[in-house]
């Protein structure tokens, strides 16, 4: 046993060691700057799809708070919202599922779980994430929080073993999910109440469903059809009435117009007791009474429409259109059905997304390389900064929405 | 003898604008020339318009894959066919008024290589 006294580190040393720990412990006192406190409900994402990367936003200074990269293929990305609006579950083309937490602007898990994917649904109590794969096809459902395998559902059909591509899907009261089948001409519905044992329905659609809408009130589905003129309604209330085609033969017997890009039903258009829907191969946007099921007129537009989203009030419709006419967006009054305004954002403007409470749309101009603000009473623009090849925009709004 | 200067001027600026004249209609609906804004544009479409069906990456989407691996052994008049006339029952649109036959010729060439990679859509046309 050693009888020499400890041995205290020279007097220089301390006077380094000393100021050190000072500011390290210092430092532990104040919050670092993430975990700041601050609300979600401004927030939004704007994917960049080349550079796999997205933008963190908020609306009430319509600013770029940060940047999150690593989250692969985000061609045809698209977002749910967490119940609380702080994580953005960000599906990826490269069927890559990224969680991203929005206030520390870092990713908070990511899974690889499909080959090809279109998109995803967060269930009604948020605890469950689905996605939609074209390969393989089907669908997967994922826990919320540690984004674990909770069900595979292979969209299976025909008895060779098929599996068809999964468009359409939105989340139904009740921890549902519904979606088309685009190779089988079919609509399903996947019950996860029983987390580990889903139960499937099937409904007979019609020829290639390609993408579809749930209402507001998560009452009606309805599927556009690509291979038939007229779209495939399921009253979600009366299921066993089964699917009842509407705005059947709007085509009217003409050729069809070439469709250079696929219109998009999700963000859907239902104001004031019609819905508008875009018409597959007529340059035009048609209008249905959702009491009567009929239509109740048609808006020609300047090309094939993509989105046809009503702002949050009702009172105007947006329209924003296939290549080659892609730089143009239409303006639709609810009221009178004309167009009001014809507007230039940029160039392929492929996405328009309302803020909350509708005062401005934000758009995507992919090949200006920005993101453009405008004010929608005025229909001027207002703010505009730059974003890389963006697409999708996506608010914390959503989160609180069926069908979003 | 020697000719006149003034002729030797003329028959050089005349020979000179009969080559400008031919370079630019070959640019003009044949294969384009690599970096001009035809070659850049072509790329930009069918890497941005094409990849919202077929990807991005072209590995797919609502349309096949168009890598080499996809098209290996796939007879190349039947695919210069389909971008002009589109393939009826299918999504795909006919192209035609938008690319000429040896614009489609030359995509479906490049596809089969391995097509380059995006630089853009360009500054504004204005």
């Amino acid at each position: 046993m050693s009888l020499q006294p400890a041995r205290l580190a020279p007097t220089v040393l301390w006077a380094i060691l000393l100021p050190a720990i000072v500011v390290l412990l210092s430092a532990c006192g104040t919050l670092p700057q993430e975990t700041r406190l601050r609300g979600t409900g401004d927030l939004g994402v704007v994917i960049e799809r080349a550079d796999g990367r997205v933008q963190v936003v908020e609306t009430s200074g319509r600013s770029v708070l940060a940047r999150v990269n690593g989250l692969g293929d985000l061609s045809h990305a698209s977002v749910v919202f967490s119940r609380d609006g702080r994580y953005a579950y960000v599906f990826g083309r490269d069927g890559g599922l990224t969680k991203v937490d929005l206030l520390t602007a870092s990713i908070a898990g990511r899974v690889v779980q499909g080959g090809n994917s279109i998109g995803g649904a967060i269930s009604q109590d948020g605890r469950i994430v689905v996605a939609q794969n074209y390969e393989p096809g089907g669908i997967k459902a994922f826990d919320a929080d540690t984004l674990e395998l909770i069900a595979d559902v292979p969209a299976a059909y025909g008895n060779e073993g098929r599996r068809s591509k999964v468009v359409g899907l939105a989340d139904l009261p009740g921890n549902r999910f519904i979606y088309s089948l685009f190779d089988a001409g079919e609509i399903r519905i996947t019950d996860l109440s029983d987390r580990g044992k889903p139960v499937t329905q099937t409904f007979a659609a019609g020829r290639q469903p390609y993408d579809a809408l749930v209402t507001p009130d998560g009452r009606h589905y309805i599927a556009g059809l690509f291979g038939e003129d007229g779209l495939a309604m399921l009253d979600l209330w009366q299921p066993e009435k089964g699917v009842r085609k509407i705005l059947s033969g709007y085509g009217r017997g003409e050729q069809p117009l070439p469709v250079f890009k696929m219109p998009h039903l999700r963000g859907w258009a239902v104001a004031g007791g019609r819905a508008y829907l875009p018409a597959i191969g007529r340059h035009e946007v048609l209008v249905v009474d959702t009491d009567t099921w009929q239509e109740v007129g048609r808006i020609a537009v300047k090309s094939q429409p993509v989105f046809v989203m009503a702002r949050p009030d009702g009172r105007e419709v947006w329209v924003n259109f296939a290549f080659p006419d892609n730089g143009w967006v239409q303006v639709v009054d609810t009221m009178s059905l004309g167009i009001t305004d014809t507007l230039q954002p940029g160039r392929a403007i492929l996405h328009m997304e309302f803020t909350p409470r509708g005062e401005e749309v934000w758009l995507s101009a992919r090949d200006d390389n920005r993101v453009v603000v405008y004010d929608t009473k005025s229909h001027r623009q207002v703010a505009q900064f730059d974003a890389a090849s963006p697409s999708g925009i996506f608010f914390t709004s959503r989160a609180a929405r069926t069908g979003f | 003898m020697k000719p006149p200067p003034l002729l030797v001027h003329v028959a050089v600026f005349i020979g000179a604008a009969l080559i400008a004249a031919y370079a630019s209609a070959a640019e003009e609906g044949g294969a384009p020339r690599a970096g001009s804004p035809r070659y850049r544009e072509l790329v930009h479409i069918v890497r941005q318009d094409c990849g919202s069906c077929h990807g991005l990456t072209l590995a797919g989407g609502l349309g096949p894959a168009l890598t080499p691996g996809a098209l290996a052994g796939k007879p190349a008049d039947s695919l210069v066919a389909t971008i002009v006339g589109g393939r009826p029952g299918t999504p795909m649109p006919p192209f035609v008024g938008i690319v000429s036959e040896a614009e489609a010729g030359w995509i479906v060439d490049q596809l089969m290589r391995g097509f380059p990679a995006d630089g853009g859509a360009g500054a504004p046309a204005h």
